[in-house]
């Protein structure tokens, strides 16, 4: 059964220092307050998985928690590039980032196949392609039945699986609606997971096409009002897009981070 | 905008690219260009344009542009909003969809895209942003259009990565890595439109756009151009295109 923490004592409790940690929302429901808790417990050697590291994991990496990054596509949607990634990767600032590169597909049916128990998933992908000659995680396999060759990659385990979520009730069943991505892979492929909700409510009431994790595959859920801002959790906020143009330059300089870096660290959540 | 044109070299661009969408059919479309061109096409001549962006709206009928792929004007108007790995699996996979737009970097003459790095891949120049959606867009959809500025630095003669495949080193490259989407059918620039060579699948100039002549496009690109016989010149933009590409880009 899920508890109901403050989000400070949840991520204290599920996120450790070398953890593989995945914190998904697939351009809404970003879980950018819990990503900000992370940065303000110091944690480190952390290995950060995620389809789109946009903001939330530039802002991870440049403040140096992480030391590996297993991704499919690092850019700041819509505007342009993630300035911290780039840094890491092209100059090892402040630390070295070592990269496990996928296509979104690839990491799609990785998360499928941990949330399915299973050691590796199937995928017409990849081939032809230089990825495969960089990423030790992407194999050929031959279909047993029909002969063809086909591309096997690793089934997705996280330690941590953080997401966020429009809502949840008392007991710590957990709702969310609107455009839901891998969410529901991610928490159902970590040991341990975090979810953190615009609010918890004494019943939650069915909607059409939401994802509805049960408490009992939840371990923390924490009220974070705003938490995906500067992305968007339907039904609550817009993306504050002005905030996505402003990380280009605030992100552009070691400097200018570094200061944007103090407030956050500034804040007790 | 050029001497002479009442229009921008890149609203012509999407101007062409939105003419190539077909009405009934389904269009996976990325932000930027891709989404303008496919959104002016769902507003003139193609109302019945089935939009699928990679955030899992399928159908999608935003009365805007979006900020980006998870934008919530389009779970609002789609008619299903399906999981990510739905989306890769079910349709674009399984060959549901006609219409891949891609972009990319750097262009090679045989339609292979780089969108992962300028330099080594251990030690880059330029860090890009990597594959996203693009290799299974490129391997799986019926055909791919590509838009992209022409220019030396982007049209090259040898990719620093091949993120996404066009046809390979040539005729026989995509069957043999069991790709089973057609491939590039077309690649549109600012300059003018680019089409695979049907025995040799070469890029090559078939037609310019208004106030383009064909050396302009040689010029622009970093490796020997061919160009077809007779280029086509590409219709001016209507004012009724304009007009709607305008609405939509400054609403």
């Amino acid at each position: 059964m899920a508890e109901i923490v403050e989000l400070a004592d949840g991520v204290a409790e599920v996120v450790r220092d070398g953890d593989e940690v995945a914190m998904e929302g697939f351009t809404h429901l970003i879980p950018f307050a819990a990503g900000h808790e992370v940065i303000r417990q110091h944690r480190r050697d952390l290995t950060l998985v995620r389809m789109t590291p946009d903001l939330i994991y530039d802002q991870v990496i440049g403040a140096g928690c992480a030391a590996r990054l297993v991704f499919s596509w690092g850019g700041n949607p819509g505007v342009g590039s993630l300035h911290r990634f780039r840094d890491a990767v092209q100059h090892g600032w402040p630390r070295p980032l070592e990269i496990e590169e996928h296509s979104h597909a690839g990491m799609a049916n990785r998360y499928a196949a941990g949330a399915s128990g299973l050691p590796f998933a199937v995928l017409r992908g990849y081939r032809g392609t230089d990825l495969p000659a960089q990423t030790d995680t992407i194999k050929p396999i031959t279909c047993p039945f029909t002969g063809e060759e086909l591309t096997a990659v690793p089934a997705l385990n996280p330690d941590v699986a953080i997401v966020h979520a429009q809502r949840a009730d008392r007991a710590g069943n957990v709702q969310m609606w609107g455009i839901t991505g891998i969410q529901k892979e991610a928490v159902l492929s970590a040991s341990r997971s975090l979810v953190t909700v615009e609010e918890v409510v004494d019943e939650l009431t069915p909607l059409p096409g939401a994802v509805v994790l049960p408490t009992w595959v939840v371990t923390a859920v924490a009220v974070a009002r705003g938490g995906a801002a500067p992305s968007y959790a339907q039904g609550y906020y817009d993306r504050d897009n002005s905030a996505y143009q402003e990380w280009d330059a605030i992100s552009r300089e070691r400097d200018s981070f570094s200061a944007w870096l103090d407030g956050v660290r500034k804040v007790v959540a | 905008m050029s001497a002479g044109t009442q229009w921008t070299a890149d609203e012509m661009m999407s101007v062409a690219a939105s003419r190539s969408l077909v009405d009934g059919t389904a269009c996976f479309v990325g932000i930027g260009l891709p989404s303008q061109a496919a959104n002016l096409a769902r507003r003139t001549h193609a109302p019945g344009l089935v939009l699928i962006y990679e955030s899992g709206t399928l159908g999608a009928k935003p009365d805007r542009l979006p900020l980006s792929i998870g934008d919530g004007i389009l779970a609002e108007t789609a008619d299903s909003v399906i999981t990510v790995p739905e989306v890769f699996n079910y349709w674009l996979q399984a060959g549901r969809i006609r219409t891949g737009f891609l972009s990319g970097a750097q262009l090679d003459r045989r339609g292979n895209i780089n969108t992962t790095v300028i330099g080594e891949y251990g030690d880059p120049k330029v860090r890009l942003p990597g594959s996203g959606g693009a290799p299974e867009i490129a391997a799986s959809c019926q055909e791919v259009t590509i838009v992209m500025r022409q220019s030396r630095r982007s049209f090259v003669d040898r990719l620093d990565f091949i993120t996404s495949l066009g046809f390979g080193s040539g005729p026989g490259d995509r069957e043999r890595f069991g790709l089973r989407g057609g491939g590039p059918l077309h690649v549109i620039t600012d300059l003018g439109v680019l089409e695979p060579d049907p025995q040799d699948r070469e890029l090559t100039l078939t037609a310019v756009h208004p106030g383009v002549e064909p050396e302009q496009a040689v010029e622009a690109t970093g490796w020997p151009l061919r160009v077809a016989a007779e280029p086509a010149r590409t219709p001016p933009p209507t004012a009724t295109e304009l007009d709607v590409l305008r609405r939509l880009t400054t609403s």
